[in-house]
């Protein structure tokens, strides 16, 4: 994974609550056994009219959408199940950050593995991100910030484990082998047990 | 005195390698990883490129279930995969196994079918593990006191290699279901119940518990069903405490303990109990007695009611599109809108009694004219077993289509899916739109509700269709 520190980008706004896994990639776009690829599906269901062009009426596909790394999306971002397929169809369609005022638990433990970086933010600034779609922001991620335009900030809550590993781009598997020898023993513990 | 603890804390404090820190995930040991051929194959890659072997495939059990046709195969032993991806993902699951020595449950075994429906029934489940498998509805084995959560590819591939995953301590959240269930309101009506009681995303960040009289008198198939549905209230995982129907149904199972280290086993399982005095995050209170056969009417399954019940108006503009997406009406009970398909499946409503619960409704009627009925069992050995009581004949009979198992129409990812516009009422867990294809609209129901709509070629309670005929 690549060091992730900083993300500047204007928002594309997806103010729906509830986006689930099956929104953000039908199911049937999860028998690749690759991970790259998948951003042309992105949305699939929303995005395209039924002859295959874009829907004009789908927020991302606007013109002051195009291009937005930054996603504000409604409450409860990324309900839903636990495949990876999600954050990896966001990455290769050009988000690099999500931004709500809840996101799913293994969504969001899955995008932060894949340097997708997925940020709650309190009810009243989720409200205001909302409001102002196209705004410019940048996301710091070693202050755990996210600075507007007017040099405001939103303060987010980021585990410390997970700033870490984006911002050194940590190996997360490298990181438990290292414990290789405490996991031998914790094997040998409960073999002597049985 | 030691401190009060819950049922997780007991099983997450014995599985820590490495203790939780403030600036460190815990490193937590997993007993039993579940893999199948959709979320695995890019974690196999991964070992791959770094040169790694599974650390314990004698921990790892694989099936085929998700991408896999239900149609049976042709003479020449062809099997009508949806596409040639599909195919490809099956053999690649089949070719990764084989490379790295991992039990798999594939076509050859006549104990392949659903990761969460097999898990049990081979016993490779027990009360006290950690298990995890790259599939949400992994939740389904806490019904017999594990921790067991859905993980990512990424994740897949630590504990393919590790055997542990990094993981944070989450919070706890007691749902305590006091009396008892009505005569003929199941335990998914329960479920459904709870989701819209604490919302679907009540449960983010926690493990429920759900205990209390009403849990304790469940079947072991009722309590997967409901700690399969944990993740649609946001959880990470839901557990009950194991008790002696856990123990009695795990007995003689082919990878349960025998013998003597059966008996130990048992010892230990009895500790696997909340203390008196536990302390959890949350407590909510629901009482049994009030639960109705329940349908959802939106988009997510917190938007649940009993079906006689009015839909309520739309809260925000969210739900005002689940009800136009929906086609249904506020103030107007779902019960009598008419349905086109029905599908009887998935890990959370597969099992036998399932099976059973359908049956008897069909029994003697038959599917109403213009409505596709779609039953797939669990399992290979839940099929066997149906096709021993002649479940299928009366399933048949009844004009419905017996098929073999899969998670089909579950994820509609295998070709078994929904026209658009089409309602479908469906025992699976998720009535996300297009989670049963592209603008399908999906009713989830319990297996008995399901069967008498299909009957009736509308939203009907069982209950009354039942009584009714009785009457007459
Ligand atoms: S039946 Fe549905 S929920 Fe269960 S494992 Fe299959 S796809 Fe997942």
């Amino acid at each position: 994974m690549k060091p992730l520190t900083r993300i500047r980008s204007r928002t594309a706004v997806l103010a729906h609550a509830n986006i689930d896994t099956d929104r953000i990639i039908p199911a049937r776009f999860l028998t690749t056994t690759e991970r790259t690829g998948l951003g042309r599906h992105a949305f699939e269901d929303w995005r395209y009219r039924a002859d295959g062009s874009d829907d004009p009426d789908f927020e991302l596909n606007r013109p002051e959408a195009r291009g937005c790394r930054i996603l504000v999306a409604g409450r409860n971002f990324g309900c839903g199940s636990s495949r990876e397929h999600a954050p990896w169809a966001l990455l290769d369609f050009g988000i690099q950050a999500v931004l709500s005022s809840e996101i799913a638990d293994i969504f969001r433990s899955n995008a932060l593995k894949n340097g997708l970086l997925a940020v709650v933010v309190s009810e009243a600034e989720h409200r205001w991100l909302l409001d102002h779609p196209g705004v410019e922001l940048s996301i710091d991620v070693a202050g755990s910030f996210i600075e507007l335009p007017d040099g405001g900030r939103f303060a987010f809550e980021l585990d410390g484990f997970a700033r870490h590993c984006l911002l050194q781009g940590v190996d997360q598997l490298g990181f438990i082998r290292q414990h290789a020898d405490a996991i031998d023993a914790y094997e040998q513990r409960v073999e002597q047990a049985a | 005195m030691t401190t009060p603890r819950t049922l997780f804390e007991k099983v997450w404090d014995t599985h820590q390698v490495v203790a939780e820190k403030a600036d460190a995930p815990a490193v937590l040991y997993i007993d039993l990883h579940l893999v199948h051929e959709v979320t695995s194959p890019q974690a196999f890659d991964e070992l791959r490129r770094r040169e790694l072997r599974v650390r314990r495939p004698d921990r790892t059990l694989a099936t085929l279930d998700h991408s896999t046709p239900t149609l049976p195969a042709a003479a020449d032993g062809t099997r009508p995969y949806v596409t040639p991806q599909a195919e490809a993902q099956v053999r690649t699951l089949e070719s990764n196994c084989a490379a790295f020595g991992v039990e798999l449950h594939g076509w050859d075994s006549d104990a392949r079918g659903i990761v969460h429906v097999i898990g049990p029934e081979l016993g490779a489940t027990q009360p006290g593990m950690t298990i995890v498998c790259g599939d949400s509805h992994t939740a389904t084995h806490g019904a017999f006191g594990a921790l067991a959560f859905g993980i990512g590819t990424t994740e897949v591939g630590h504990v393919l290699a590790t055997q542990c995953l990094l993981q944070r301590k989450p919070k706890t959240f007691a749902i305590h279901v006091d009396n008892a269930l009505p005569a003929d309101v199941s335990a998914k009506d329960l479920v459904l119940h709870v989701i819209a009681t604490i919302g679907v995303g009540g449960g983010t960040g926690h493990v429920l518990e759900f205990r209390g009289p009403a849990i304790e008198a469940l079947s072991m198939e009722e309590r997967m069903t409901v700690c399969n549905m944990a993740i649609e209230a946001g959880a990470r995982a839901g557990m009950i405490a194991p008790d002696q129907t856990t123990f009695d149904w795990l007995k003689n199972r082919p990878r349960a303990p025998q013998g003597d280290a059966w008996n130990r086993a048992v010892a230990h399982w009895q500790t696997l109990k909340s203390d008196d005095g536990a302390r959890y995050d949350r407590e909510v209170r629901i009482d049994a007695a009030t639960v109705c056969p329940t349908v959802t009417y939106g988009t997510h399954p917190g938007m649940a009611a009993a079906m006689d019940a009015p839909v309520p108006a739309a809260a925000n503009a969210q739900e005002a599109r689940a009800l136009e997406y929906m086609q249904v009406r506020a103030g107007k009970a779902m019960a009598g809108m008419p349905v086109d398909v029905v599908f009887v499946g998935s890990c959370t409503n597969s099992r036998l009694p399932d099976l059973r619960a359908a049956a008897e409704v069909l029994r003697g009627r038959s599917v109403a004219e213009g409505v596709r009925m779609l039953v797939v069992p669990g399992s290979e050995s839940v099929r066997r077993a149906a096709e021993a009581e002649g479940l299928h004949e009366v399933f048949t009979a009844a004009g419905a289509e017996w098929r073999v198992p899969g998670c089909s129409m579950c994820i509609a990812m295998n070709g078994d899916l929904a026209q658009p516009g089409q309602l479908v009422v469906s025992t699976s867990n998720r009535n996300f739109e297009g989670r049963q294809g592209k603008g399908a609209r999906t009713v989830l129901a319990s297996p008995a509700t399901a069967a008498a709509s299909a009957v009736a070629g509308r939203i009907a309670d069982p209950r009354t269709l039942m009584n009714e005929e009785q009457a007459a």
